[in-house]
């Protein structure tokens, strides 16, 4: 059976969620073991009231990229703030698309 | 080394502090003062300091020169001769911090960093959402140095209200191996110069090659600070080596767009200045009731989504 596991952002990072480290733990210690066990995880964010892109990315950015895009199905949001929103959906999108700004120069290095 | 604190140094007219660094003899620090007075940017305190901090590290000498009451009433309330391990000599009295100023920190790790803006934030007297965009700024500045520098001595960080402007002025420097070093890591990178306008383009980090990044660095931090100073219309300068990018200021009431290119932004780059062994940063911010930092995030979601072609095949979150 499928289970929620929640996981209070606040309880690990405090009000303004910034510190990386935070974020690379919840991941590898929370996130990455539900998901694993067929679980749906609740990313809880209440309490939270501002976030960094830095800390944000650390947190989903190599689910995506490991599970897939559809883990999304599985890895919920809750009780986020406009802040908290906007920097989730700025990194889902980049997630899903590599950028199309670099120069030229840059992409031949990067075999694009 | 010599370094020269003028009266008036801010990020608009800071270029002639820049070129009269001297970086010669790098186990000595001369540093002198305008006599008269001071008044200058964080940037420039952060950067003192980080030399002087650089030079101890060393056992080197740092001699200060032209201290008067007047010239060191603002360098000492800032804690910068703490940093340099020189005693001025001179009676200045003591300033309650709160609101005007928060005086220089070494960061060197990310508990001290979290402490940090924790502690930040009474220190400002500001309201959440005012606090938000500094306290991201920041955040985000120090993250670097100490992901990206390789600094022993970790960050020099200061900052400053400005109530006339009603602005936060923020610096933050290290003596690290610099933006080229650190990208060099994983990319091609001809020139100081060429080596911040790639630091400033979204999804270029020094730790991967790959486009977006790795788990833990997506290689957006700068880009999102300048996008900061320019929808604020503010000015932003980053310093590494022997060059030097400013965002200028945004003229009049023109719209403003922005652009994930830094070269399509009104600035200037300096690549012929004082080689600047490490990467400094100075930004302003506008401390405003009319800003909502989280309308700001979502301009800087529309540029940084620009090139992505199909948008509507985007699976979104979903938010509960």
């Amino acid at each position: 059976m499928k289970n929620e596991i929640t996981i209070k952002i606040y309880d690990e990072a405090g009000n303004f969620a910034e510190n990386k480290d935070k974020a690379r733990d919840i991941r590898l210690n929370k996130i990455f073991p539900a998901l694993d066990a067929g679980d749906t995880v609740i990313l809880d964010f209440s309490r939270v009231t501002s976030t960094t892109q830095s800390f944000i990315h650390a947190l989903i950015s190599d689910v995506i990229r490991k599970k897939g895009i559809d883990v999304l199905d599985n890895l919920l949001f809750k009780n986020c703030s406009d802040v908290v929103k906007e920097i989730i959906e700025i990194v889902v999108d980049y997630m899903q698309e590599p950028p199309e700004h670099l120069p030229n120069g840059i992409k031949k290095s990067l075999g694009k | 080394m010599k370094l020269h604190i003028p009266n008036s140094a801010f990020l608009g007219n800071i270029d002639p502090f820049i070129r009269s660094f001297e970086p010669a003899e790098p186990n000595k620090l001369e540093i002198t003062f305008n006599e008269k007075w001071s008044s200058v940017h964080p940037l420039v305190l952060s950067m003192t300091a980080a030399l002087g901090l650089a030079i101890k590290e060393k056992n080197g000498q740092i001699n200060c020169h032209g201290t008067t009451a007047k010239s060191i009433n603002y360098p000492c309330r800032m804690k910068l001769f703490e940093y340099l391990g020189v005693n001025p000599n001179i009676e200045l009295e003591e300033h309650e911090p709160s609101g005007r100023f928060i005086p220089l920190t070494k960061i060197t790790n990310g508990s001290e960093q979290t402490k940090f803006i924790e502690d930040l934030v009474p220190l400002l007297h500001t309201s959440a959402s005012q606090a938000d965009s500094i306290k991201y700024t920041i955040s985000e500045l120090v993250r670097n140095v100490l992901e990206h520098a390789e600094s022993p001595m970790g960050a020099m960080v200061c900052a400053q209200y400005f109530k006339k402007s009603n602005r936060i002025s923020i610096g933050v420097a290290d003596t690290g191996i610099g933006i080229k070093e650190s990208l060099s890591a994983s990319h091609d990178v001809p020139s100081h110069g060429e080596a911040i306008k790639m630091a400033l383009i979204p999804g270029i980090t020094g730790k991967t090659s790959v486009p977006g990044g790795t788990g833990e660095n997506a290689g957006a931090g700068l880009f999102f600070i300048k996008s900061i100073a320019k929808i604020n219309r503010n000015f932003f300068v980053i310093y590494s080596g022997n060059s030097m990018y400013k965002l200028l200021k945004m003229q009049g009431d023109s719209r403003t767009t922005l652009f994930p290119d830094p070269n399509r932004d009104r600035h200037s780059l300096r690549q012929d200045l004082p080689d600047w062994q490490g990467t400094a940063v100075g930004v302003d911010i506008s401390v405003s009731d009319n800003q909502d930092f989280a309308q700001l995030l979502g301009k800087i979601r529309e540029v940084y989504s620009l090139g992505i072609k199909e948008r509507k095949k985007l699976k979104k979150a979903r938010f509960i």
